[in-house]
């Protein structure tokens, strides 16, 4: 099954085929703010579900933006180097960090969908 | 991802502007046990550059404020702080720090000379430690007053139009000079008014009661140059103009003459000494120091946030940030920190580690963005 699947952790992973676009969430960037920096990984490094993959630091803090999915980077968002703010601006489209090519997609059926992370969201407030 | 805020369940006291905050869209977090503004819907950077461009309002009553009364309170308040109280003229405000023995910072604050015949001084300190100032200055300067004026908000206006919206609604205060205080009668409610701040711009801070704060802030807000400003862009703007924040960049380690502060020890209390730590301040002004706070240009975009290490060109650790963020007025980031002082000298050439990569940074002279304070 492909679309949209989300973490407790505000990542998103979008699928096509067997390459995973991942970034963070719209409920993530506003908890944020001002996105002003964004360090992503070499192309060609492999990243464990769980681990770290990127770092996001907005004028407050840095934080760790964690692999959805086990896979190996093929693309990285490199826009985002000069204009971090995309990730507020559009975090679903231009503001994507990383693409993946997974190793097991059922690790992708695991995660939340759309409705139930907008409860998980709700339970937050 | 890591560090999102949660809700907090934990109880807060809440300023005489909790509901405008709350009712103008901010987010609100926990700090110094009151909730606070960190921003409001326009975002830190947004924020940040109204005020360097024309006048943010920022809510500040979880600092503290207090009147110090009695004889001799100027002579007895230099037992217990480095700056020159007794020289001190009527209606003028100095920033001095509470020492310790060793001469490290208990807290910094602004001291005014309330005009009168009484001897009273108004004193404006850090909110999280608030608490412990009081109690060191009642076991201190027992046979002193201390008044603590916990009805009172107080407000900060900052940016170069600050002056000419604020005397919109109190004639006269464009005259008050820099690091001076002066009370007015706002329809009714006396407002105590000092030219000061902490973003490195003309500005002012202002004591209001309570029960008239709200509506003070709503008619400074009506006003189309003003911005409600959070915490975060008042950390952003204190960066910028160099000043220091307590608790990280000087604390109770930390001295003065090692925060770059000296120039608010007047010669007579260097020449005199009888305060907390004189000794160490003495020795530190005649021989040196071994370290030094230092403003810090980053090559890259990535933050060097407080903590972070520096090191020489051959990776030994000659210091350690202790504020750091980007700086919206300059597009990239700037810490400082304190660095051994064979380091300290502006273009020194030292490496920052931001998570195990060591990346180029360079001793600069701070404020990295020039002050703009009044100067009639």
């Amino acid at each position: 099954m492909s679309g949209i699947r989300y973490t407790k952790d505000h990542e998103y992973v979008r699928l096509d085929g067997d390459v995973a676009t991942i970034g963070i969430t719209n409920h993530a960037q506003e908890q944020l703010g001002d996105i002003v920096f964004v360090e992503l990984p070499a192309v060609g490094k492999s990243v464990e579900q769980g681990a770290e993959a990127a770092v996001v630091e907005s004028v407050k803090a840095a934080s760790e933006v964690y692999a959805p999915l086990s896979g190996e980077v093929v693309d990285v968002n490199k826009a985002l180097e000069g204009e971090p703010a995309k990730v507020n601006a559009d975090p679903l489209g231009d503001g994507w960090f990383l693409k993946l090519k997974v190793k097991d997609k059922s690790q992708f059926d695991a995660l939340m969908n759309e409705a139930q992370y907008n409860d998980f969201v709700a339970t937050l407030s | 991802m890591s560090d999102l805020a949660t809700a907090q369940k934990e109880t807060l006291a809440r300023t005489p502007l909790h509901a405008l905050h709350v009712a103008e869209g901010a987010r609100m977090v926990p700090f110094a046990g009151y909730a606070m503004p960190v921003q409001y819907k326009a975002g830190i950077i947004a924020e940040h550059l109204h005020t360097r461009e024309k006048a943010g309002l920022f809510d500040v009553s979880h600092m503290g404020q207090a009147v110090l009364s009695g004889p001799d309170a100027a002579r007895k308040l230099e037992r217990l702080v480095p700056a020159d109280i007794i020289g001190l003229a009527s209606g003028r405000q100095r920033y001095t720090q509470f020492l310790n023995e060793a001469g490290g910072i208990i807290d910094d604050l602004m001291v005014t000379r309330l005009p009168g015949e009484d001897e009273r001084l108004e004193l404006i300190v850090n909110a999280a430690n608030k608490e412990a100032d009081f109690a060191h200055l009642r076991a201190r300067l027992s046979d002193l007053k201390l008044d603590v004026l916990d009805d009172r908000a107080l407000m900060a206006l900052q940016g170069p139009k600050a002056a000419a919206v604020l005397a919109k609604l109190v004639p006269g205060v464009e005259t008050v000079a820099f690091m001076s205080w002066r009370a007015f009668d706002w329809e009714g409610t006396e407002l105590f008014i000092s030219r000061s701040g902490y973003t490195g711009e003309d500005g002012y801070e202002i004591s209001v009661p309570g029960a008239q704060a709200e509506e003070f802030a709503a008619r400074l807000l009506a006003n189309r140059d003003v911005m409600l400003i959070g915490l975060g862009a008042r950390d952003s703007l204190r960066l910028e103009a160099g000043l220091c924040l307590h608790g990280h960049d000087i604390d109770t380690q930390t001295s003065p003459i090692e925060a770059g502060l000296a120039w608010s020890i007047q010669k007579r209390r260097r020449q005199e000494g009888g305060f907390p730590g004189a000794e160490r301040l003495k020795r530190e002004l005649a021989d040196g120091l071994t370290r030094k706070r230092v403003g810090l240009e980053l090559a890259g975009k990535a933050p060097a946030r407080e903590g972070a290490e520096l090191t020489a060109q051959d990776g030994r650790v000659i210091g350690r940030v202790t504020s750091g963020g980007f700086a919206p007025s300059l597009g990239r980031p700037i810490a400082c920190g304190y660095v051994e002082r064979d380091f300290a000298a502006p273009g020194s050439d030292l490496n920052v580690i931001v998570r195990g990569t060591p990346l180029a940074a360079r001793v600069v002279q701070m404020p990295f963005v020039p002050h703009r304070y009044f100067r009639g």
